[in-house]
């Protein structure tokens, strides 16, 4: 429940609007993590690749808990609380590593890969004192352990005793894309960028879900047609309206209908290193785009080459993490990993590209901080319509659908 | 023309390398690399789990050249102001190639906000020093496990 009684501010009345109040006041930051990372959803934790073998771990956070990824001796993954049950220590301090159990260093109780406790030291006590009581039961206490659902070598988690079936809560739209790039050939780890960004952590998801933005602020996007409102695009969406896949096709660097009305256009810039943008096609289809918000913390990115999952974690209304793990397949050849890796250039926090992301979402908790409580957003663009697919990317449609679903999923 | 002595390779690649950033202008920052000179960005974590993935990578003169015109013209960020701090700097010939490492932290005060620790690291460096001094190979191992915000210039 909320900390205090006094009431949330009212919705506002006008269609098209988003109340600054939801980015900003502890209350709502509160039910978020009641309902939503702590309620029935699948929060993405890891990869596979990254515990390909029994004993593998590692560390990340759901919503703000911490747990451990683990791949036991039967080679199932397992997500457990990182909390001793005794006295709550943070289990492991490491991100990654293999192990055999998992020990608290404070009075060593130690608990199998499954999370099962195994071992009390002077459990009976010691020259016939001390000890726990006959009524404590080693077998009865383990780590808290997690719902798993793991999915063409992607892993969720979900901190609801009984969380709806993964593919339905996709939809088969946004299943149809997840599988996409998730299809099933074993993925290859290439890495990661961890930064911190003071903006509240639906700012992430929305930058994803507005295709207007990149068309204007990403002078890098615009310029070399990556990514752009004359582009042939779809924005699609689930029933919940809560995951979007904003998909589209690479363009040209010509002056349009839609160029010359960018500032950041400039038809004369060219690449020193065209390298960077040596694109390969890999996918089946035309589209060379693809950026998925799975609801609530995923942003699955397939630009050009660059595949990453990008994983939010909530740090309070005003800051969030944003952990990007960069793979490609087992099966690439060294060019294309070279190729993904020079692309990845355009990513994460000294990214071409991201870093304007992070920079302007910070710029907007910065605008938005002290905001009277009337105030809200303006989401018009593309109409005020919520419908679940649309045809071109001038449209802010993917945001005001978000809104419609997560009102349901809020109580507000 | 005589082999730089150590003290001019260290103040040519650490101290006026980083003046040069910290100065406000990337213009010239390719030229301390070499026509092929690659320079990277890695986590210190990355690179230890031998993981390939740089937070900047560049291959070439041409890489080079396009991340300084980004970094300077095209991305979008607060005005910021960098200081690196540079020390532990050591030069050392190993079969006939020169090698340097040193240690760097980088001081970011983003205007009207308080000063902060953006990255801590160490350089890893090939130095090219026939002709003039110049980089063939930097390797940027920063330590931080969470970047505060962005890292909008090169280290």
């Amino acid at each position: 429940m909320e900390k205090t009684d006094r009431p949330l501010p009212a919705w506002p009345q006008e269609p098209g609007r988003v109340p600054y109040w939801v980015y900003t006041d502890g209350r709502v930051y509160e039910r978020e993590l009641a309902r939503i990372f702590n309620g029935p959803t699948w929060s993405y934790v890891g990869l596979e690749c990254e515990i390909p073998e029994p004993g593998n771990y590692k560390r990340t956070v759901l919503g703000e808990q911490s747990v451990l990824v683990v791949r036991g001796k039967d080679g199932q993954i397992r997500v457990l609380a990182n909390r001793c049950a005794h006295r709550g220590v943070e289990l492991c301090q490491s991100d990654s590593g293999k192990v055999q159990d998992f020990m608290c260093p404070y009075h060593q109780w130690v608990y199998d890969l499954e999370g099962r406790l195994r071992g009390v030291p002077f459990k009976r006590g010691v020259q016939g004192k001390g000890g726990m009581p006959e009524t404590f039961r080693t077998d009865s206490v383990s780590l808290g352990r997690l719902a798993v659902h793991v999915r063409g070598g992607a892993i969720f988690a979900s901190m609801a005793e009984d969380p709806p079936p993964f593919e339905a809560y996709l939809g088969t739209a946004i299943l149809g894309f997840y599988d996409r790039v998730f299809d099933g050939r074993p993925l290859r780890l290439l890495g990661y960028l961890r930064q911190k960004i003071g903006g509240n952590w639906k700012l992430m998801l929305e930058n994803i879900k507005d295709p207007y933005h990149a068309s204007l602020l990403h002078v890098f996007f615009v310029t070399f047609g990556l990514f752009r409102v004359d582009n042939p695009s779809r924005v699609i969406m689930d029933d919940t309206k809560l995951h979007t896949a904003l998909a589209s096709r690479r363009g040209r660097q010509e002056l349009n209908d839609g160029t010359s009305q960018m500032k950041s256009f400039n038809a004369k810039l060219s690449l020193s290193g065209p390298e960077l943008l040596d694109v390969q096609k890999e996918f089946a289809g035309d589209e060379t785009v693809v950026m998925h918000t799975i609801w609530p913390n995923l942003i699955l990115q397939q630009q050009s080459n660059t595949l990453a999952c990008r994983q939010i974690v909530p740090c309070g209304p005003d800051a969030f993490e944003l952990h990007w793990t960069f793979f490609g397949y087992e099966s690439d050849s060294d060019e294309m990993t070279e190729r993904r890796l020079r692309q990845a250039n355009l990513m994460g926090p000294g990214g071409l590209v991201s870093m304007d992301d992070g920079e302007i979402v910070a710029r907007i908790q910065d605008g938005i901080r002290a905001a009277p409580q009337g105030d809200a957003g303006i989401v018009e663009m593309g109409g005020l319509g919520t419908e679940i697919e649309t045809d071109h990317m001038v449209t802010e449609v993917a945001i005001r659908a978000f809104y419609e679903g997560y009102r349901k999923v809020m109580d507000l | 023309m005589n082999a730089p002595t150590p003290q001019e390779v260290l103040d040519r690649i650490y101290l006026d390398y980083a003046d040069a950033i910290d100065g406000g202008s990337l213009a010239g920052w390719p030229e301390f690399f070499t026509e092929e000179g690659v320079y990277r960005i890695i986590s210190k974590e990355n690179h230890d789990r031998n993981l390939p993935l740089s937070l900047m990578y560049c291959k070439g003169m041409g890489m080079l050249k396009d991340r300084a015109h980004a970094s300077e013209s095209l991305n979008v960020y607060a005005p910021r102001t960098w200081r690196h701090l540079i020390s532990n700097m050591r030069v050392r010939e190993e079969d006939g190639r020169v090698m340097a490492s040193a240690n760097f932290a980088v001081l970011e005060t983003i205007a009207g906000k308080p000063t902060q620790l953006l990255v801590a690291g160490r350089y890893v460096d090939r130095v090219q020093c026939e002709d003039r001094i110049r980089l063939k190979h930097r390797l940027v191992i920063y330590d931080t496990g969470l970047v505060p915000g962005s890292i909008v210039f090169p280290i």
